[in-house]
């Protein structure tokens, strides 16, 4: 059973591609290795900058000999046929044996196939691999014509077992394998011979290289914590960070420096991001005052000195970074004080926000009026509502976040505290922009609820009134993202607000426009449209009083075929309907992952007010819960009886049996029952649905399970009597009736 | 090999380009001199951009006098200069060992690598103007950026067959460092014991100034736009020419002069840029126009001698 040991050594591999290069080589081989007939009881994958480094122990020394029968022709084929045939099955024609089955008498080769040696599969196999590697992007060097993703200097490939190591037999592009490689580039940089996987990891180490990534990330983060805690500091964790700084050396040598105090004063997140997109640094910070004082840095090397040169370079590089950053940081301080934030949204004019939907500033406009508009259904100032809509982009016109966008909105906050704004619009200029992933913390304050509801609003509705909606799995503008905020800023907040007339004013407002250049007057229609939906709330009614209002004074001009408002008037509600099924699916998906069924959510969403996605989730809510229970699941069956029975008599009947069942027809004594208990339900449902305690209707709905069971039990619905068949038909109605106020039991499964 | 025991650390700016010359050349590169035109950067020369193209070998080393006209800064900001120096080597095909010759090269003018901290840090090349693309590193000493490293791929929009290996050092940010200079104004720029020693600001200070205002508020716009579209019309008038020279009976294709007119387009382009009146939609458009002419001039350069084409393959094609 002999280990195999590959080392491709190369120049230095992005960071980056490291981990799943090694693991990419790992798949690739034990895979190709087992396809061969091999067997390995263990293998394991490394990448260090300059090396790709796989053991696989315990492989099979040989893949086993095959045995297998072919038929060929019919004997007494032309002999060509015969020849070809025993050329292809690798036999002489005198081997083939003549054997009768049932459709005659046929030639059969018997062909065998030997085991082959480890080393030879890994051979063809290891040149495979390294021909057709999945580097994300790869180049040629020299004359060469094999691709790497920086060019490679050798191939290690030995197997070794207890008469000792050989190197298995291989050359790629003119590079043969051997067993040698090297150490750290600069203070081991010698060739060395190696036996096998242990051998290969110790000697590396002694060569200055550790192997392991995660060993190098361990021993990086040990030591940077180490020494922070022996100054009362802290090292501010960031684990990609971690891993790419352990990408980019082979013998980590963890040093911290001072910041210079002309930089204590920027921003902590300012001094972070700069550090750690520029130089790699981990900041480090006091925790008595949460400022970052210092920085760790990693070196690929131990010196003389003790990184002294080292480390007052990276001082140096540094002080030069965050004087840019200090320059930007008291320009646009000045800015912000002298012209408050509304200067920097004014310039947003000449920014692009998308070719058809116009300037940053254009959408700044929407949103401010948007958020003004759903500022009273959140519980904010509608005045600070839109202050802070206003100014809560202006910082994409700061120097800053030209030089660091990732400090988008927190810049903002910065400012806008500093221009003296209210403390509910600074938070808002942070907070807008969240949530962005599906675990973000959601904004609580209403001002900056406001605001972020509007700007996600207006991007969805923009997008979907230029007609660019998400497609498979094509969402360039994030809209699914921006859909799943907009749900999480609701339910998080427990916000009860119908989500349509916020819609339809927005994509009124995007189609004014996108129609920038339309009549006067149909533009003020449009004005006048907007705030009759914010008045009544519903799209087509608002649009009909507008109309009518119009038409009253100039019948004539608006509302004609092709007209602005006309098309308006035709397309938008169909946009809207269209953007509330797109929420009704991401609200699908974010509660399947909270465990609940996709029937019980079409159950409430076929209800009315399916716009209000708090209603929604605490009907679908109640009625999970509902189903969870003994008499949910079988009033559910219940139910679903008595509309079949219903249905089946209102199809043949041609008529509707929804007139009140009268008890005085009632005859059995369950019948009588279930007319009390149905009486009882509805007085507790009424009241329960009116509070909107979906808990309280549906245990009230489920008080019916045992009468309407007995009901069944005893009752025969199809009586010969006409009187009694319709009555009781009509007390199945009432039961349906009853039990659909609730949800759409009819879309339940099952 | 670089030598063992690391060398008096230089003195001066033109110490380290002397010291870098010398090195190359006893590496068997041809020394060089800058291209008489105005460019961007290094790469621009036709000592790198054209003769990356084909398959005949190449070895160059040269100092190239580069120009940003949006770096301006009057000669105030520390390290931002719209005039300065690249150091320039290319070699094709690409010397297995380019990374030590490099190494080799640092030593050379005075870094110890046992005290410096080395690597090399993931930066593919992209060049829209000129079609080209290649991949390899930028390299950082302590923390800083001392040098681009690149393995040619494209030039020109044709494959590198063979690949060249193209290094480029920030000559004054690397002389800062080397020589601990804080403002780029402040370095001497020959020996400071000299009877006459001069600052790098000395040297360039007003020219900075100078340029700066003409780059950024008074180069007419009319006549840079104007010389855009003649630069362009005439690149394209040169190769439309016939390969056969009428006078001489030779096969002369003009590669070299069609390209002096990309690279001036290309440097038109960016005083255009620095004065403000290239919107964003247009900036594409206009890189787009420089990329075609560099195209055309690699198609050219390919069917020349120098580009790979052999004088019976000449013979065969007249």
């Amino acid at each position: 059973m002999p280990d195999l040991l590959i080392e491709l050594f190369s120049e230095e591999i992005p960071a980056r591609m490291q981990q799943k290069a090694a693991e990419d080589l790992k798949r690739l081989m034990t895979d190709g290795l087992v396809d061969a007939g091999l067997t390995y009881a263990g293998a394991a994958a490394f990448c260090t900058p300059r090396r790709l480094a796989l053991t696989v122990q315990g492989l099979t020394a040989e893949s086993p000999a095959l045995r297998e029968e072919r038929r060929g022709p019919k004997v007494g084929a032309p002999d060509k046929a015969v020849a070809g045939f025993a050329r292809g099955a690798g036999v002489p024609v005198d081997a083939l044996e003549e054997r009768d089955d049932k459709k005659g008498r046929f030639y059969y080769a018997t062909v065998e196939t030997p085991g082959r040696s480890a080393d030879a599969i890994t051979a063809e196999l290891l040149e495979k691999v390294i021909r057709s590697f999945p580097w994300p992007k790869s180049m040629r060097w020299g004359v060469g014509t094999l691709r790497w993703v920086r060019p490679l200097h050798s191939i290690l490939c030995i197997l070794s077992d207890e008469e000792g190591a050989r190197v298995v037999p291989l050359e790629v592009d003119g590079i043969a394998a051997g067993k040698t490689t090297r150490g750290h580039r600069f203070m081991a940089p010698d060739a060395f011979d190696v036996t096998g996987f242990d051998d290969y990891e110790a000697r590396l180490k002694r060569a200055h290289v550790v192997l392991s990534a995660e060993e190098r990330a361990d021993a990086i983060w040990q030591e940077a914590t180490s020494q922070a805690f022996a100054q009362g500091l802290e090292v501010v964790e960031d684990r990609g960070l971690l891993r790419e700084v352990a990408g980019l050396v082979e013998w980590p040598v963890v040093l911290m420096g001072s910041i210079d105090d002309a930089f204590l004063g920027l921003p902590p997140e300012v001094l972070q991001t700069s550090m750690k997109e520029h130089q790699k640094f981990f900041s480090v910070r006091n925790p008595k005052t949460a400022r970052i004082e210092k920085f760790v840095t990693v070196s690929n090397i131990e010196t003389a000195d003790h990184g002294a040169t080292i480390l007052a370079g990276n001082q140096k590089v540094l002080a030069a970074r965050l004087s840019d950053a200090k320059f930007f940081w008291e320009n646009d301080l000045r800015v912000a004080q002298d012209d408050g934030l509304t200067a920097w949204t004014d310039k947003l004019s000449n920014v692009t926000f998308h070719n058809q939907l116009g300037s940053q500033k254009d959408r700044i406009d929407r949103i401010a009026a948007l958020a003004r508009d759903i500022a009273g259904a959140v519980g904010a100032d509608a005045g600070l509502a839109e202050q802070a809509a206003r100014v809560a982009k202006a910082d994409l016109s700061s120097e800053m976040v030209y030089e660091f966008p990732e400090l988008q909105g927190l810049m903002g906050r910065y400012y806008a505290e500093a221009a003296g704004l209210p403390a509910e619009v600074a938070a808002a200029c942070e907070e807008h922009y969240a949530p962005l992933g599906p675990s973000d913390d959601v904004p609580s304050a209403p001002v900056s609820v406001a605001v972020a509801l509007a700007d996600k609003l207006d991007t969805l509705t923009g997008f979907w009134a230029i007609d660019e909606k998400p497609t498979g799995s094509k969402d360039p503008f994030a809209l699914r993202r921006a859909a799943l905020g907009v749900i999480r800023l609701i339910l998080t907040n427990g916000l009860r607000l119908s989500l349509d007339r916020f819609i339809d004013a927005q994509l009124v407002r995007q189609k004014k426009g996108l129609n920038g250049g339309a009549d006067a007057a149909d533009l003020q229609a449009l004005d006048a449209l907007v705030d009759a939906i914010a008045d009544h709330g519903v799209f087509g009614a608002a649009l009909r009083s507008v109309l009518d209002r119009i038409r009253g004074t100039d019948n004539e001009k608006v509302g004609d075929e092709g007209s602005l408002l006309r098309t308006v008037g035709d397309k938008v509600p169909d946009l809207s309907t269209d953007l509330l099924a797109f929420f009704h699916d991401r609200l699908k998906v974010h509660l399947r992952d909270e465990g609940i069924r996709h029937d019980v959510i079409d159950a409430t969403l076929a209800m009315d007010g399916s716009d209000d996605i708090r209603l929604l989730v605490a009907r679908a809510e109640a009625l999970a819960a509902f189903l969870k229970t003994d008499d949910g699941e079988n009033l559910v069956q219940g139910f679903k009886r008595a509309n079949n029975i219903l249905t089946q008599a209102e199809e043949k009947d041609g008529v509707e049996y929804s007139f009140g069942a009268d008890p005085k027809f009632a005859e059995a004594d369950e019948e009588k029952a279930l007319f009390d208990a149905l009486e009882r339900a509805q007085a507790a449902i009424d009241p329960a649905m009116q509070a909107e305690d979906f808990g309280a209707a549906m245990a009230a709905m489920a008080s019916l399970r045992a009468p309407v069971d007995a009901f069944f039990e005893a009752v025969q619905v199809n009586a010969e009597s006409q009187v009694l068949r319709r009555n009781r038909l009509n007390l199945l109605s009432q039961i349906r009736s009853v039990c659909l106020k609730v949800a759409d039991l009819t879309r339940l499964e099952g | 090999m670089a030598p063992t025991t690391p060398l008096s650390p230089p003195r001066s700016f033109q110490e380290i380009i002397l010291r870098l010359q010398t090195y190359w050349a006893a590496k068997g590169c041809a020394v060089l001199q800058p291209y008489d035109m105005e460019v961007g950067a290094g790469t621009f020369h036709p000592g790198t951009t054209l003769r990356s193209l084909g398959s005949t070998p190449w070895a160059a080393a040269y100092v190239q006098p580069s120009r940003r006209p949006t770096d301006g800064r009057y000669g105030e900001n520390p390290n931002r200069l719209q005039h300065y120096y690249q150091y320039q080597v290319i070699i094709k095909p690409s010397p297995p060992d380019l990374q030590a010759l490099y190494l080799g090269s640092l030593e050379a003018i005075g870094m110890d690598m046992a005290l410096h901290d080395v690597r090399f840090v993931e930066d593919d090349w992209e060049s829209p103007t000129l079609g080209a693309w290649g991949l390899g590193w930028e390299v950082w000493c302590d923390g800083m950026e001392v040098s681009q490293f690149t393995y040619f791929q494209q030039v020109g929009g044709h494959d590198c067959r063979p690949v060249s290996g193209e290094l480029t050092y920030g000559l004054e940010r690397l002389a800062m460092y080397i020589l601990g200079v804080d403002h780029v104004m402040d370095m001497p720029f020959n020996d400071p014991d000299a009877p006459i020693p001069l600052s790098y600001g000395d040297v360039f200070r007003q020219t900075e100034a100078e340029y700066s205002r003409w780059n950024f508020d008074v180069a007419d716009t009319d006549t840079l736009l104007r010389h855009f579209e003649e630069a362009e019309a005439e690149c394209g008038r040169i190769l439309a020419k016939d390969a056969d020279d009428p006078k001489t009976g030779k096969r002369i294709i003009m590669a070299h002069p069609a390209y002096d007119q990309c690279i001036k387009a290309s440097h038109i382009f960016n005083l255009l840029d620095a004065r403000g009146v290239i919107s964003v939609t247009e900036r594409q458009a206009y890189i787009g126009r420089v990329r075609a002419l560099a195209k055309a001039c690699a198609d050219a350069f390919v069917q020349t001698p120098a580009g790979g084409v052999s004088a019976t393959q000449v013979e065969d094609a007249a």
